[in-house]
């Protein structure tokens, strides 16, 4: 499979999602922010970072430029879109996914591991997730604060479209392990036709033992697993 | 002309910053005050002479770009 990892000025881990994806055994492609496509591309991913300074807001810059109206169209089309960290603050700002992220409640940037609870199977990045099996994975950021008015809460919740929620080691959704405020604990949503997703904790930085958990390799294998299995139709 | 914009957040919305702010006021020993929002001002120089259209393309880059509706209001003025 050929994933395309977005590149912006000041994306960071766009590396680090190429290496996740090839250890994988697929192909990873940088992408650079002025293109205006994709190129030969089954999934994308928008990697994590600081695009453009983070001016003004959170990826609020990086959904004007050129490959942002590539990634429209080729999720208009059903493509697979995850973004991380970042790649989740420009898919909010995007319109791609609803609510925002802002600023961390305690204020800190928070760098630590944290326990993700998965509540749905039922989607491109998901499907792999053993049941019941707590994520172990790192977050790093200033700006993870999941916000979105009740009504979108509402919807999200009734069409299974919260994919994790922080959760305690022991998988208890509790305010102690919520590391940024986030309303309900959400730590990643998906759209409504559920092609495009966010998170803002790091699987690309848990893909091995080595650097002390390899659970991230979970949700890369849920999106090859629905590549593998999509309806020939859909191949974009 | 100049254009001011002030862009804050929505009450529903959690503000961190105001409320800390808030709380070193009264640390200091400031009587009186109650919730502080932290947000944004920014001044646009225009070179355009037509007032109502900078405004309305301000007010477009407002709600498209430099305010996310979901979470900030904004307040536009032209001088």
């Amino acid at each position: 499979m050929n994933f395309a990892v977005l590149q912006f000025p000041a994306s960071n881990c766009d590396q680090d999602a190429v290496h996740a994806v090839q250890l994988l055994g697929h192909v990873g492609r940088l992408v650079w922010h002025k293109d205006h496509t994709l190129g030969d591309a089954d999934a994308v991913i928008i990697p994590g970072g600081f695009s453009y300074g983070d001016y003004l807001r959170c990826g609020a810059i990086a959904r004007f430029s050129p490959v942002m109206q590539a990634v429209q169209q080729f999720a208009a089309n059903g493509g697979l879109v995850l973004g991380i960290c970042n790649g989740f603050q420009v898919l909010c700002e995007a319109g791609l996914l609803p609510g925002a992220l802002i600023r961390n409640r305690s204020l800190q940037f928070r760098c630590e591991h944290v326990f993700l609870k998965t509540l749905t199977t039922r989607s491109a990045f998901t499907n792999q997730v053993p049941a019941e099996k707590l994520l172990r994975i790192p977050i790093a950021h200033g700006d993870g604060c999941y916000f979105a008015d009740p009504e979108s809460l509402a919807t999200l919740r009734k069409d299974d479209r919260i994919l994790w929620q922080y959760a305690s080691a022991t998988g208890e959704i509790r305010e102690e392990a919520n590391p940024n405020g986030s309303l309900e604990n959400i730590a990643g949503i998906c759209n409504e036709r559920r092609n495009v997703a966010g998170l803002m904790p790091h699987p690309e930085r848990a893909c091995e033992t080595l650097l002390g958990s390899a659970d991230g390799r979970f949700i890369f294998e849920s999106i090859i697993h629905a590549l593998k299995n999509r309806p020939a139709a859909q191949a974009a | 002309m100049k254009a001011k914009i002030i862009i804050t957040p929505k009450k529903a919305v959690l503000d961190p910053q105001g409320k800390t702010v808030q709380n070193a006021l009264s640390h200091m020993g400031y009587e009186g005050i109650g919730a502080v929002h932290v947000g944004k001002y920014l001044e646009v120089e225009l070179t355009s002479k037509d007032r109502e259209r900078a405004r309305q393309q301000l007010d477009e880059a407002c709600h498209k770009f430099l305010s996310n509706p979901v979470i900030e209001d904004y307040r536009l003025e032209i001088e």
